[in-house]
């Protein structure tokens, strides 16, 4: 395994067209420096994987990309545009449910954006809202109550309401953290599924490093506010770089062509430097 | 699921025929909204409850009719049905009361009525507009110091003398209305602009709430006894009358007011998911929760400031409708309105009559009925839940 060399995704960029573009972003929380200049490009249609240790910006900038906490720098869309709801759809980590309000009017929450002031929805938003339901599989819990959900349902009706946006750019803040492996691994090719089939571009924040690996088409490592490694998951994932950033002994392996990173065995770890 | 695809999107080329195991459907057609099985499913889920809706309209009816019909004056039902429907356009009826009785109905009951519903058309929206921006369910319109800076106004302008009502103007009216905006605008102040964070403002509205309450107290002892019985009726809500005067004061806020806040209703439902969801929604969160609140004040000082302080509708109401109908604030707000106004309207034609030819005050009876209410609904509310 070696350092990062050249990302093959960045030698092909030029060929897809821009999606997002971060330049030097920078927030600043009282005295500390959450992001300290930030460079970042999204094609279309690309799945760009965000990882980094707690506290390292990923939530951060995803925030400052939808546009939620004020930064310095730009991002913009292709076209030159900050992004807006229409733009950018984010699903949050931990999402807020509100006590009885049902999927239909919780995924119908996600027309917002495109209506004006006064504006109500009409009929159209409706049938969108019934249409992604039917995608996502939610039909029959249209007049359930969000707050009586399990774990795998709400990450799916909180999808809904970020696809209902109809946003060409999707940012995932840890979409499975409270998710089983088979409802996570569900989820994410769900993603994967709707990301191929729309062209829309994705950045998930992700803690699971294989995970984020094996669904990612590029990897950017934060650490402390700062990008410290971008390109192909294999290059990003040293283990001498993920050891020193996670502050603990790691180790990269391959199995049955899947990334897998783990933390060195306990005997060999007084070997480290 | 076959052929994955997200609605809206450009690519979509297919035309074939709607089918209920596939997704091929194109569901954004403006030109042609039709619906599966499944999405009908999905679109009921977001009708206001028709039934509901009904249900209000007739009970608005039938309040109407009763307290129109219920009286010292014993007008007839049959009677006062054909004057109301003689009065229609491009309808005529024999009249069968007697011109004593048509001023009886025209200038007293239906005036009071119209002004019973309306207060409580506008306390119970109020309310509920107050639960919405706060995402509070014990907000309502004392919160902010609205009624205590009403309450201290009136008291104010009775010490001064002002209550002779003379002119168009009614002063202890306008004093309340005053009251009610100055702790409004203080609270406002005192939470510096933080109306992203209810919390703050909240806050600041207990703090008014005690101040001015307290000012009142004071105010009140400084008065006559003659006096301070006269404030306290007011104090306790009550509904009197002349003419339509009161209605044409209260009825121009009802109609801005009202419309502002149905036309926010939707942001009420945005906010429910936290102002920072709200905001990666396109939502401007203090802007709606300023207008909001504004509208809300601004109704409920209207309210005030003609029927004086009466309690629980704007809590309750919206509260009803919650645990009837609907949690989402496109429900609550419309049906608040009319369910507030057809309980305001029956407790007042009970507060009327009940102990003849005395007075009741109708804040107490909304006391009086709504808390028993209240508590069976939420009892069995609970219990739905536990269940």
């Amino acid at each position: 395994m070696t350092t990062a060399a050249a990302s093959p995704a960045g030698a092909a960029a030029p060929a897809v067209p821009e999606a997002l573009t971060c330049r030097d972003v920078r927030v600043t929380f009282r005295e500390t420096e959450a992001l300290r200049g930030v460079d970042l490009h999204l094609a279309a249609g690309e799945w760009l994987g965000l990882i980094g240790p707690n506290g390292a910006g990923k939530s951060t900038l995803l925030r400052a990309i939808t546009g939620l906490i004020d930064h310095h720098g730009t991002v913009a869309l292709a076209c030159g545009r900050r992004p807006s709801g229409v733009d950018v759809a984010l699903v949050p980590q931990i999402p807020i449910l509100p006590e009885g309000m049902t999927v239909a009017e919780y995924a119908l929450l996600g027309r917002s954006p495109h209506l004006g002031w006064l504006a109500v929805e009409s009929r159209r938003d409706r049938c969108i809202v019934a249409s992604v339901l039917e995608r996502l599989g939610l039909q029959s819990f249209a007049a359930r109550p969000v707050s009586h959900l399990s774990g795998g349902e709400t990450q799916r009706v909180v999808l809904a309401r970020a696809l209902v946006q109809q946003a060409p750019i999707l940012l995932l803040d840890e979409p499975t953290s409270a998710l089983d492996l088979g409802h996570r691994d569900a989820v994410l090719e769900l993603i994967d599924e709707l990301r191929r089939s729309d062209g829309i571009s994705v950045i998930a924040a992700m803690h699971d490093l294989g995970t984020a690996a094996r669904f990612a088409d590029r990897l950017a490592l934060i650490d402390r506010g700062r990008i410290v490694a971008e390109g192909a998951p294999r290059s990003v994932l040293a283990p001498a770089r993920l050891s020193a950033i996670y502050a603990t002994p790691l180790s990269v392996h391959t199995v049955d062509g899947e990334i897998v990173v783990l933390p060195a065995p306990r005997s060999r770890q007084e070997n480290l430097p | 699921m076959a052929s994955p695809r997200i609605p809206g999107s450009r690519r979509r080329t297919d035309t074939r025929p709607a089918t209920h195991e596939g997704g091929a459907r194109p569901p954004d057609d403006p030109e042609r909204p039709r619906a599966t099985g499944a999405d009908e499913a999905t679109l009921r889920a977001f009708r206001l409850p028709p039934l509901a809706a009904v249900g209000a309209l007739v009970a608005l009816a039938a309040v109407s009719l009763l307290s129109a019909t219920t009286g010292a004056a014993g007008l007839a039902f049959g009677d006062v049905l054909a004057t109301l429907v003689d009065r229609l356009p491009l309808v005529d009826m024999d009249p069968t009361l007697s011109a004593g009785q048509e001023g009886i109905l025209f200038q007293i009951r239906l005036p009071r009525l119209v002004l019973g519903m309306l207060v409580g058309g506008s306390l119970a929206m109020a309310g509920a507009a107050y639960q919405g921006v706060f995402r509070n369910p014990l907000a309502d319109p004392y919160l902010l110091g609205v009624s205590a800076g009403a309450g201290f106004g009136a008291v104010l302008a009775f010490g001064f003398g002002l209550d002779l009502g003379r002119g168009p103007f009614d002063a202890v009216a306008a004093a309340a209305f005053l009251g009610a905006l100055v702790a409004v605008a203080a609270s406002a102040t005192i939470a510096r602009g933080a109306w992203h964070s209810p919390a703050t403002l909240l806050l600041a509205g207990v703090a008014m709430a005690a101040l001015f309450s307290a000012a009142q107290t004071y105010a009140l002892g400084q008065l006559s006894e003659t006096r301070t019985r006269e404030v306290l009726s007011w104090l306790f809500g009550r509904l009197n009358t002349s003419g339509w005067r009161e209605v044409g004061i209260l009825g121009p806020y009802v109609l801005v007011c009202g419309a502002v806040l149905l036309l926010h209703r939707r942001h009420l439902d945005v906010l429910r998911v936290g102002d920072d969801e709200a905001r990666s929604l396109g939502l401007n969160p203090g802007r709606s929760r300023l207008v909001v609140i504004v509208a809300a004040s601004l109704l409920t000082a209207a309210a005030v400031s003609v029927s004086g302080l009466i309690a629980f509708v704007g809590l309750v109401v919206p509260h009803v409708v919650r645990l009837l109908v609907s949690h989402s604030y496109r429900v609550i707000v419309p049906l608040s309105a009319l369910g507030g106004a057809a309980f305001l309207a029956l407790v007042d034609t009970g507060a009327r009559t009940l102990t003849a030819p005395a007075e009741l005050p109708v804040g107490v009876i909304t006391a009086f009925v709504g808390a028993p209410f209240f508590a069976l609904v939420l009892w069995r509310g609970a219990r739905r839940v536990a269940a």
